[in-house]
């Protein structure tokens, strides 16, 4: 008796796993084929990140001292990770849409995986930052941007990116399902973005900096991101910033995720 | 006959104690359509959406075909369809893209999905427009799609939170056409809706609601016979003489009278008969009626009567 029932618990289970795996996927590809058909979506997920590329290696980068290697080396990582932080604003705005549309309530009615709403927005972005990433890698080479620590090292650096920019998009979910409304999820992303984006070490040496703004641009979590993907790209030490960074990144995600589940099955 | 829908006690609070549902009860009949009729902010959506598993309630039971919405909810929405207050179509993907999706999370599977998307957009009109971004369709489009949407598995019940709200008089008979059609197949139907005409037209059995109460239920005949049979309109010489006139039919008759600008109006509990004794009234007074018309009661008299305002008139509250 007690075998039966466990097998049919596991293979309840095994119907769950694969049922929330097939929703994630059918929202998964909502979400991209929505991504890349909004014009806005498409100009902020790839012009914008090319724009600042052109205007930090061109306009302000000349005045920008950096030690060691040119500046578009120096800038390159930091442009990654304000890429994919830039990118989760996304996210909480085709929530909060969804949320405003009737989109959610339609979803909650039907018998899916309630899960692989959040699970499936969460991987188009992930899919959506790989393709963003590669463009604006290439974008840099064509400005001078050289890798110096070998590729393998660099695609590592890439993938520490994309892990916390995971954990940003879970984090960006709670917005969009708080927000009212497209423009607020808007509003209440820029004010958290900015300082971590900018008072970090992406665009300036920290050094530059007044001593209390670097007691945050040095502890912050973007620009200890910044510091691993830098010395993945341009060599020097590692271990202490990617440790850092994995440890960022994974415990954010273990914080978030878990907040955002909760805050979706109570919103509406 | 058999019961596809039952609510008993239903409350749901919201944040700021306000109690959108409270204590609502209803029963409907398998293979009819009941009406769930009310204000904004009477608490008609948020019984639709408890009942379609969207909300758990605070307290108080339901269920569909026999299943518990709370305690039983996946077998619940393995056997319901909603289409909801605002059409929830997904602009960004085609008609054929958007019903394909809803399938595949209906368990369809890809290619049935796909198969029984196209039917549905042949059957909706839709099917010239099916590999169109929905982004281009028109309001009445995007209702029809919506409507699909919910139909995808066949679910032997289906919500229609205001289905035809916002749309052209041609779309919304074209609308009600295929939710009669719907249920001469069998299907259970529990919409709500704001337009007395669309419950007079569709429903079997009607509710109405406010402040999250069923205040009245029945047929929509035996709604109006509540009333009387006759409602007399008095179109008087100014708007003074108007509510002079409806002071002193209250004061006469108990009843309340609905002032419309220079016209007055009255439900007769006694009939014609007894408009004789109210000209007279109205002779003595010196406020005869430049002219005057009998009808039958329209559900808008009845919404007066129950709750003492006009049913699409703008209320305080919150519905969603």
């Amino acid at each position: 008796m007690t075998t039966t029932v466990i097998t049919h618990s596991e293979m309840a289970v095994q119907r769950g796993l694969s049922r929330f795996i097939s929703d994630m996927l059918v929202v998964t590809e909502r979400n991209i084929i929505a991504l890349v058909r909004i014009p806005q979506s498409l100009f902020f997920s790839s012009v914008q990140p090319i724009m600042f590329v052109l205007l930090f290696r061109y306009v302000f980068g000349g005045a920008i001292k950096v030690p060691g290697h040119s500046y578009v080396d120096f800038l390159m990582p930091g442009i990654f990770l304000q890429t994919v932080a830039f990118g989760s604003i996304g996210t909480a705005i085709g929530l909060a849409e969804d949320l405003q549309k009737g989109f959610i309530e339609r979803f909650r009615s039907l018998p899916m995986a309630r899960s692989a709403v959040l699970a499936g927005r969460t991987t188009a972005d992930l899919i959506r930052n790989v393709g963003v990433l590669i463009l604006i890698t290439v974008v840099g080479v064509l400005v001078g941007f050289r890798i110096h620590a070998g590729i393998p090292a660099f695609i590592c650096g890439l993938l520490l990116i994309l892990l916390f920019a995971y954990a940003l998009s879970w984090g960006f979910s709670i917005i969009g399902l708080l927000a009212p409304n497209t423009e607020t999820a808007q509003v209440m992303s820029f004010p958290l973005l900015f300082p971590l984006t900018f008072a970090s070490s992406a665009f300036v040496p920290v050094q530059s900096m007044p001593g209390w703004l670097q007691a945050f641009a040095n502890n912050q979590p973007f620009s200890i991101l910044v510091d691993a993907m830098r010395a993945l790209s341009n060599g020097g030490p590692t271990s202490g910033y990617v440790i850092k960074s994995l440890i960022w990144s994974i415990g954010l995600l273990i914080v978030l995720a878990p907040v955002a589940a909760r805050k979706f099955r109570k919103s509406l | 006959m058999s019961i596809a829908i039952e609510a008993d006690e239903l409350v749901k609070v919201f944040k700021g104690g306000i109690r959108a549902v409270d204590g609502l009860s209803l029963e409907v009949e398998a293979g009819t359509v009941f009406g769930l009729l009310g204000p904004n902010g009477a608490g008609k959506t948020t019984v639709v959406r408890i009942l379609t598993t969207v909300f758990l309630p605070d307290s108080g039971k339901a269920s569909v075909l026999g299943h518990d919405v709370v305690t039983d909810a996946e077998a619940v929405r393995a056997n319901i369809g909603l289409a909801g207050q605002f059409a929830a179509v997904d602009e960004n993907l085609t008609g054929l893209e958007n019903l394909r999706m809803i399938g595949q999370l209906t368990r369809l599977g890809r290619k049935s999905a796909i198969e029984r998307a196209a039917e549905l957009l042949e059957l909706f009109e839709l099917a010239d427009a099916a590999k169109r971004i929905a982004k281009t369709y028109s309001g009445g489009m995007r209702r029809r799609l919506d409507l699909a949407a919910a139909l995808l598995h066949k679910p032997a019940v289906l919500f229609l939170d205001e289905p035809t709200s916002g749309l052209d008089p041609y779309s919304r008979q074209a609308l009600w056409g295929v939710i009669e059609e719907l249920v001469n197949e069998g299907t259970t139907v529990l919409l709500t809706t704001q337009y007395l005409e669309e419950a007079d037209r569709l429903a079997k059995v009607l509710a109405v609601v406010d402040h999250g109460k069923v205040i009245a239920h029945g047929t929509p005949g035996e709604l109006k016979a509540t009333l009387g049979s006759t409602v007399i309109d008095l179109e008087m010489a100014n708007n003074d003489a108007a509510s002079r006139v409806s002071q002193l039919l209250v004061e006469k008759t108990g009843k309340q009278a609905r002032l419309v600008g220079a016209s007055v109006e009255l439900p007769l509990e006694h009939g014609p008969s007894q408009v004789r004794e109210l000209l007279e009234m109205m002779e003595a007074a010196d406020l005869m009626p430049h002219r005057l018309n009998l009808r039958e009661p329209s559900l808008d008299d009845v919404f007066l009567t129950l709750t003492g305002h006009m049913a699409e008139e703008p209320q305080e509250g919150v519905s969603k």
